[in-house]
């Protein structure tokens, strides 16, 4: 539970900023949670609720979600999912791996993982995300203009957690080809850096791979 | 106001491909288990992707509001300094980090 706070500091806030986006598009209140629940990833939603309210055609919407929401493939490699041994707690947790609740099991060290500990880090997140998007629904009358700069929790969160993973595994390589992709993503697709970024980033960890490993190979051919 | 069952048709579209994103790698993943690469990537990658989330964050941040660049800048560091130097308490550097950011955002 006290791992889901921080990821909550983020992920509250974002709920609120979801909920009051639907009232001001017009849309009813019910889609905020519906939304939350069926694809329960925040910058999609967020996405999402201005092309619903334009009524934008089916197609192009599920390109976008795909294209949006390809990065949860890469989270596969390195999330412990081999800790939830249950079929039906292990299906939830699939299915709420969601950036934070990727971010917050990345950053802890291999000891301190748990199946109990993932799965109520993802329920708690779930809770918040829901929670705020209601909340946001709620305040979508009575607040004349939301706060500005809430959603900086999110940067905030995604910076901590990448100190505290870099303390936990010393991987200053793929830090620098992460900095590498991103850079390149950004300067070339800013509409989707992200995709881009991390598209780029599993290219070059491959890459790698292929270098170190002809390495050794090589040297027990010699000997 | 778009009808109902539009709204649920998008409903529907976006559970199907956002689960089948989420899930269809880890099936994948079985048979590539043990082997080297697979093992290098759980190792390599969090940090990358946890830098690469943290970057297209603070590009999401600066795009809503393009003037915010420098305080966007200065929260970061405040954000990253409050973590290193009072103990890495998640909660206390996101806190003070977004509380910086919002100060500066509305009132200069």
């Amino acid at each position: 539970m006290r791992d889901s706070f921080s990821a909550g500091l983020g992920i509250f806030p974002l709920g609120i900023a979801l909920g009051l986006l639907v009232v001001q598009a017009g849309l009813p209140w019910w889609l905020a949670p519906a939304l939350s629940l069926s694809a329960f990833a925040g910058s999609l939603e967020l996405l999402l609720v201005g092309m619903m309210a334009t009524v934008t055609p089916l197609a192009a919407i599920a390109l976008t979600v795909f294209v949006v929401n390809f990065r949860h493939v890469f989270y596969a490699f390195s999330f412990p999912l081999h800790l939830v041994k249950h079929p039906v707690a292990k299906a939830y947790s699939v299915y709420a791996m969601i950036d934070e609740a990727y971010a917050v099991s990345a950053s802890l060290p291999e000891s301190e993982r748990s199946a109990r500990r993932l799965l109520a880090m993802q329920i708690a997140c779930e809770t918040y995300w829901v929670g705020g998007g209601l909340a946001g629904v709620a305040l979508g009358a009575a607040l004349p203009a939301p706060i500005k700069g809430l959603e900086f929790a999110l940067c905030a969160l995604f910076t901590v957690l990448t100190l505290d993973a870099f303390r936990s595994r010393q991987e200053l390589p793929s830090l620098l080809l992460a900095g590498a992709g991103v850079t390149v993503a950004l300067v070339l697709t800013p509409g989707i850096a992200l995709f881009t970024a991390l598209l780029l980033f599993v290219a070059l960890l491959l890459a790698r791979h292929a270098l170190t490993a002809r390495r050794p190979a090589e040297e027990t051919a010699d000997a | 106001m778009p009808s109902t069952s539009y709204l649920t048709a998008v409903l529907v579209i976006v559970f199907t491909i956002t689960l089948a994103l989420r899930a269809l790698p880890f099936a994948v993943l079985r048979t590539l288990r043990g082997s080297a690469m697979a093992r290098q990537l759980s190792v390599r990658m969090p940090v990358g992707i946890l830098a690469i989330l943290a970057v297209s964050a603070l590009h999401g941040t600066i795009t809503q509001d393009p003037d915010a660049l420098l305080y966007a800048l200065v929260s970061v560091a405040v954000t990253i300094g409050v973590h290193l130097a009072l103990g890495r308490r998640t909660i206390l550097s996101v806190g003070l980090g977004t509380t910086v950011y919002v100060i500066l955002l509305n009132a200069l």
